[in-house]
């Protein structure tokens, strides 16, 4: 539905930017030439013809709405990260204050020799692709079963988005249970699974005692177990993003597709799946931002020390600043988070803005 | 009825079992995908259900067996979350009305009036949306410090819940950029000729506002404030950073300090899980539609 939208939109947008682009005028009105005699040079404007750009280009009527809310943004969002960077410098720990007089990239050599932060940032980065990765592939299997004309729809989409509605406290409590080593779901299942085979398999006995496990307590499973909950919480929404994007083809081409003959997964590999790219990207950017800020999660489950094998930046920049109080390299952290974020999201609205759908 | 078709039926009864065994594979995937989303929760309720024994003793999803069925685990729980509830609420409904009306006249002054350079400014709201919270923490502790409300306002009732209301306008400032996402969406699509013929019966932009833009919101309204009462509600970084104070505790941090204290606990950590999702859950049941536009809508 919000494709539709998107589209309708973009076509807008891509026509005014035209104009933008080619006038130097603002988007929107009505192309008036009165202006273009005036010539491409903005730099001196004649008073006159900048009050009238000003009343036609609508920005003194159009402040007041987006002023108090921008000034806020301004304030919360860009300040601060401003703010955390100068404060990143200082080498600020312990009860104090900051003391600005003396600057210092010292904290940014340190984390390059910390062998915490070299293990958080691998777990990132692991965290960031494998989880955006299996959650689009669940959600695009997802959004294709219940894009076959299904019955009862709704049900299926409302319990696939359900963990999406949910705190990550209460899910990290849920999966906390399903991971417990002796009595929790998962280890329950595999151990009905097993003894299935093991009678099934009666010439010989199978020893796949091994495939139950201390989940979240043994480091080398850390991290897998992480990933698979947080699959579990957001396939829905990557359903959700994929079926809009199915929708938004037109069924002419299944049926040309059905028509030629091809089977279906044929038409999906071949004709369907290639048209998703705009619905890809824009998911994978929300996830791979997600799992950079992942916070909450791991903070359930492990506290403040998730170890080396599952510790990630964004929970060490936590242990840092607000546990140790080294605030000044908990803000170094938060940088390099807030740079890793810039490289996913730069791109990608640079990509929305010259395809016409900022 | 295929003319040409020279093995009439044997053909399409062979097709139509196909068909039919594929539509049963189909919902068994559906329904077994059904079972991983749910399993979690399911064994969850039960075990909230179940005495220690109980829970011990059973499979996580079977229901509590007889004499091993209690609802204690659901009292000292909610003994635990209630302050916190309420906290939530508190701080929750004021900031997602408040981002939502924010979102709405920011999308309004940058969609529906025109000028140059509103890309920019809409791209920074964008961006806004994507940012690690973690990059400003540690200059929010700063800001609130030195604000300090709770001495300049001199209210009790500031006073009592100062940790609250600073967590309440941090989510409120932060919950601006996708607000303004979403309904920006929305306004794109408001027919211009019929804001462009107001202008033109000398309609001021607040007029117009007022009168053509806000009764159309109501539908994204219903969506943002659903969405956005969920993120808030469902927050905990923001939580354990901006409040110290154990009376203003929202209910995400009250439920994890419950898990901390009772480790082995599952029935009473499960219980508590459940009532610290509760009003979320009611929202996403009741409005799962408008929950699901937010969500989509965040790309």
């Amino acid at each position: 539905m919000f494709d539709r939208i998107r589209r309708s939109l973009s076509k807008r947008r891509g026509a005014d930017d035209g104009s933008h682009r080619e006038r130097g005028d603002n988007a929107g009105d009505a192309p008036s030439d009165g202006l273009r005699a005036d010539g491409g040079t903005a730099a001196e404007p004649d008073s006159a013809s900048l009050a009238t750009r000003l009343r036609r280009s609508q920005f003194l009527e159009s402040l007041p709405f987006w002023g108090p809310p921008g000034f806020l943004v301004l304030l919360f969002v860009y300040g601060a990260i401003g703010w955390n960077f100068v404060i990143s410098l200082t080498g600020w720990e312990g009860l104090g204050q900051p003391n600005y007089s003396e600057l210092s990239t010292e904290a940014y050599t340190t984390l390059l020799t910390d062998a915490s932060f070299i293990a958080a940032f691998r777990n990132t980065i692991v965290l960031l692709l494998v989880f955006t990765v299996l959650s689009l592939i669940v959600g695009l299997v997802l959004a294709i079963l219940v894009d076959r004309q299904i019955r009862f729809e709704n049900t299926f989409r409302t319990i696939y988005l359900l963990p999406m509605s949910l705190s990550f406290v209460v899910t990290a409590i849920f999966w906390s249970w399903m991971y417990n080593p002796r009595i929790g779901l998962i280890n329950e299942s595999i151990r009905g699974v097993v003894g299935v085979i093991d009678s099934a398999v009666f010439w010989t006995t199978v020893e796949l005692g091994f495939l139950t496990q201390a989940w979240l307590d043994d480091p080398r499973f850390k991290l897998a177990a992480i990933i698979f909950a947080l699959m579990w919480q957001f396939s829905g929404y990557c359903m959700v993003v994929y079926l809009a994007g199915l929708r938004a083809i037109p069924s002419a081409q299944y049926e040309a597709a059905r028509i030629d003959g091809a089977s279906a997964v044929r038409v999906y590999r071949r004709v369907i799946i290639p048209q998703l790219g705009a619905s890809t990207m824009s998911a994978a950017v929300v996830l791979m931002v997600f799992a950079l800020k992942a916070f909450d999660f791991l903070f359930v489950l492990f506290g403040v020390n998730p170890g080396s094998s599952a510790d990630i930046l964004a929970v060490m920049m936590y242990r840092v600043a607000f546990d140790r109080l080294q605030w000044a390299y908990g803000s170094a952290v938060a940088m390099v988070l807030f740079v890793m974020a810039l490289s996913v999201i730069g791109p990608y609205l640079y990509l929305q803005y010259r395809r016409g759908e900022l | 009825m295929s003319t040409e078709s020279t093995t009439p039926r044997d053909d399409t009864s062979s097709r139509f079992d196909r068909i039919d065994r594929s539509r049963v594979a189909l919902y068994a995937v559906l329904l077994g995908m059904v079972a991983f989303y749910l399993a979690p929760l399911e064994s969850g309720f039960m075990t909230a259900f179940k005495t220690t024994d109980g829970f011990r003793a059973t499979t996580p999803f079977a229901p509590p067996p007889a004499g091993e069925f209690t609802l204690g685990a659901w009292q000292l729980a909610f003994d635990r979350l209630s302050t916190g509830l309420v906290n939530s609420a508190m701080m929750a409904i004021p900031a997602t009305i408040l981002s939502a009306f924010f979102g709405s006249i920011a999308a309004y002054g940058l969609t529906n009036l025109s000028w140059r350079g509103q890309i920019g400014v809409l791209a920074l709201f964008v961006a806004g949306v994507f940012i690690p919270y973690q990059a400003v923490l540690v200059p929010l502790t700063q800001f609130w410090s030195f604000v300090d409300l709770g001495t300049r306002i001199p209210l009790a009732f500031v006073d009592d819940y100062q940790g609250l209301i600073n967590l309440s306008i941090t989510h409120t400032a932060y919950g601006i950029p996708i607000c303004t996402v979403l309904f920006r969406a929305y306004y794109a699509t408001i027919d211009e000729e019929m804001i462009e013929a107001a202008r033109l019966d000398g309609a001021s932009a607040a007029t117009i506002y007022r009168r053509i833009i806000l009764p159309l919101s109501v539908p994204i309204f219903a969506v943002t404030l659903i969405y956005q009462f969920t993120q808030v509600w469902n927050d905990l970084l923001f939580a354990i950073v901006l409040v110290s104070d154990p009376s203003n505790r929202v209910v995400t941090v009250a439920l994890n300090q419950l898990q901390g204290s009772f480790v082995q606990q599952y029935n009473l950590q499960m219980a508590g899980a459940f009532i610290a999702a509760l009003p979320t859950l009611i929202v996403y049941v009741l409005f799962g539609e408008q929950f699901a536009k937010g969500v989509a809508g965040e790309t």
